[in-house]
């Protein structure tokens, strides 16, 4: 009885919580919340890191922009100059059309340009560099075990990492790829540990985790076109016969080549499919979750009584999706690599007469 | 859509990122850990065989052991056969010389036996003869001499008494 109090105790303190931020943030806009530009602010990439709105400061962490103009010539500054609408050395950041959100300048012609080169170090790719960092500090740390002699298996965390990884090497790389599996599973190993990685830290709600880094089509296109560079350079003869003289009959290839150009077609598909499917669900989950959240402050005008009812539900809800997500995390992680290894197999078969 | 229009940038931070941490991992990290849990794997299927194969071993022993002690106690059934056997003729052996020393020891003294009782006649049968004529002197009172026809007479009579008696 005591514990049922409690924990009706503690959810209304979290709704009145809400209630009263909610209410606070509200006020301060004074207009309509916009659930889809808040959902896209996050979902898309970002010069500042983002932290929280305390009152009329936002707390953020800026970040280096590294921009080459048009007119030539290198450009390194610190995001926070271009806060609140200024200007920098020409530089500010679009607020509408379509290049919003992103740093532009006036070309010679007097419009709205992207510079020539944009390498920025933005939210996505220091949330990358965080993700790689503790990538190599999960990693390596079970590889300098191995490498002191020791037989036995490791313990505690790099004991959990290694048998994340054995599962990996053992269930998916070996059975998929056949004989030489020991020349691709040190990619596949990364390319499961890299969206692992980056799949948990986006599920961290605060600094360092929280950026939506492979939910960016950039990050799986990436790893897409390096899945599809390492099938295609380690096709076997009997591969590419059967992508161009596919074993159908003759009129399917010769008068005109349907076949070949199926199979042609095929070969782009793949990695363009594993592409938008982790690309695709880590977005949708980022996109829930987040307006799950919303619905508090949405609600924040319909009266106390149900944004409270609304808050309770939205942070259960949220909750429960952020566990689908925990899953998600790993599936699409085991997902990408089981399907890298079943072409990576697909494209070493032997010639079988 | 921004959303699906890949940013130069991050594509740029991506490869170079991903290709570093992949070359160092590929490098220190995953085959020195795939190589050391491949290297476990068989040292384990190993050491499985190496026990099945000692179970066998053992067991095999184990039989042969089985036979050896088996053998052992048939031939030290024989030979406690034997020693029975040599036991019971070395006793029937001793018992037989034994019985051929008594039969003759018995044979020897009845032997002597005679021997004595010969004599023993004898002596009295001279002594009776010497008797015999004294007495035959006092009766008659005269000295007879005792040659041989007397003689002769005595043993005689002494023979027929004698046959008479016993």
């Amino acid at each position: 009885m005591l514990k049922k109090s409690s924990i009706a105790k503690i959810l209304l303190l979290l709704a009145f919580f809400s209630l009263t931020f909610s209410g606070s943030a509200a006020a301060q806009e004074g207009k309509k919340l916009d659930v889809k530009e808040i959902v896209f602010e996050h979902i898309a990439d970002s010069y500042l890191w983002h932290i929280a709105t305390v009152g009329e400061r936002e707390v953020a962490i800026p970040l280096p922009i590294i921009v080459r103009s048009a007119g030539g010539g290198w450009h390194v500054f610190s995001s926070a100059k271009l806060e609140y609408g200024s200007s920098y050395k020409g530089f500010f950041i679009a607020h509408n059309g379509d290049y919003k959100g992103k740093v532009v300048e006036l070309n010679a012609a007097g419009k709205i340009a992207r510079p020539s080169i944009d390498i920025s170090l933005t939210k996505n790719a220091l949330a990358l560099l965080i993700s790689c960092a503790v990538l190599l500090i999960v990693i390596l740390p079970l590889a300098s075990w191995y490498r002191r002699g020791n037989v036995k298996p490791a313990k505690g965390f790099r004991g959990a990492v290694e048998m994340l990884l054995v599962d990996v090497y053992n269930e998916v790389i070996k059975p998929c790829i056949g004989e030489d599996y020991k020349r691709f599973a040190p990619y596949l190993l990364m390319v499961f540990f890299f969206i692992f990685v980056n799949n948990l830290m986006g599920l961290v709600p605060f600094f360092p985790g929280g950026a939506n880094v492979t939910g960016n089509i950039a990050i799986t296109m990436v790893l897409a076109v390096c899945t599809f560079l390492i099938v295609n350079f380690s096709g076997t003869k009997e591969y590419w016969r059967e992508v161009l003289w596919p074993e159908v009959p003759m009129w399917l290839k010769v008068p005109a080549p349907i076949m070949p150009v199926i199979e042609i077609f095929g070969v782009l598909t793949k990695p363009f499919a594993l592409m938008i499917r982790l690309f695709a669900n880590i977005m949708a989950g980022h996109s829930v979750i987040l307006g799950l959240i919303c619905l508090v402050f949405v609600t924040a005008s319909m009266g106390v009584a149900i944004n409270a009812g609304m808050s309770v539900l939205a942070v259960v809800f949220a909750c429960f999706m952020s566990l689908v997500e925990l899953l998600v995390a790993y599936i699409q992680a085991y997902v990408f690599t089981l399907l890298s290894a079943v072409f990576i197999g697909m494209a070493r078969v032997k010639h079988e007469h | 859509m921004s959303l699906l229009t890949p940013d130069i940038g991050l594509l740029f931070w991506m490869t170079l990122s991903f290709g570093i941490v992949f070359f160092i991992l590929a490098k220190f990290g995953f085959p020195v850990i795939t190589k050391a849990v491949d290297a476990r794997n068989s040292y384990i299927e190993k050491s499985l065989e190496d026990a099945r194969l000692a179970e066998e071993k053992l067991a095999a022993l184990n039989l042969q052991a089985d036979e050896i002690l088996g053998k052992a106690h048939g031939e030290r059934r024989v030979l406690l056969d034997e020693a029975q056997e040599i036991k019971k003729k070395m006793l029937s052996e001793a018992k037989d010389l034994a019985e051929a020393e008594t039969r003759q020891r018995l044979k020897r003294a009845v032997v002597e036996v005679e021997e004595v009782k010969a004599n023993a006649m004898n002596q009295l049968r001279e002594q009776i003869a010497d008797i015999s004529v004294r007495v035959a002197e006092k009766v008659i009172g005269v000295q007879l001499s005792r040659d041989s026809e007397q003689e002769q007479l005595i043993e005689r009579l002494l023979d027929e008494e004698i046959v008479r008696k016993t």
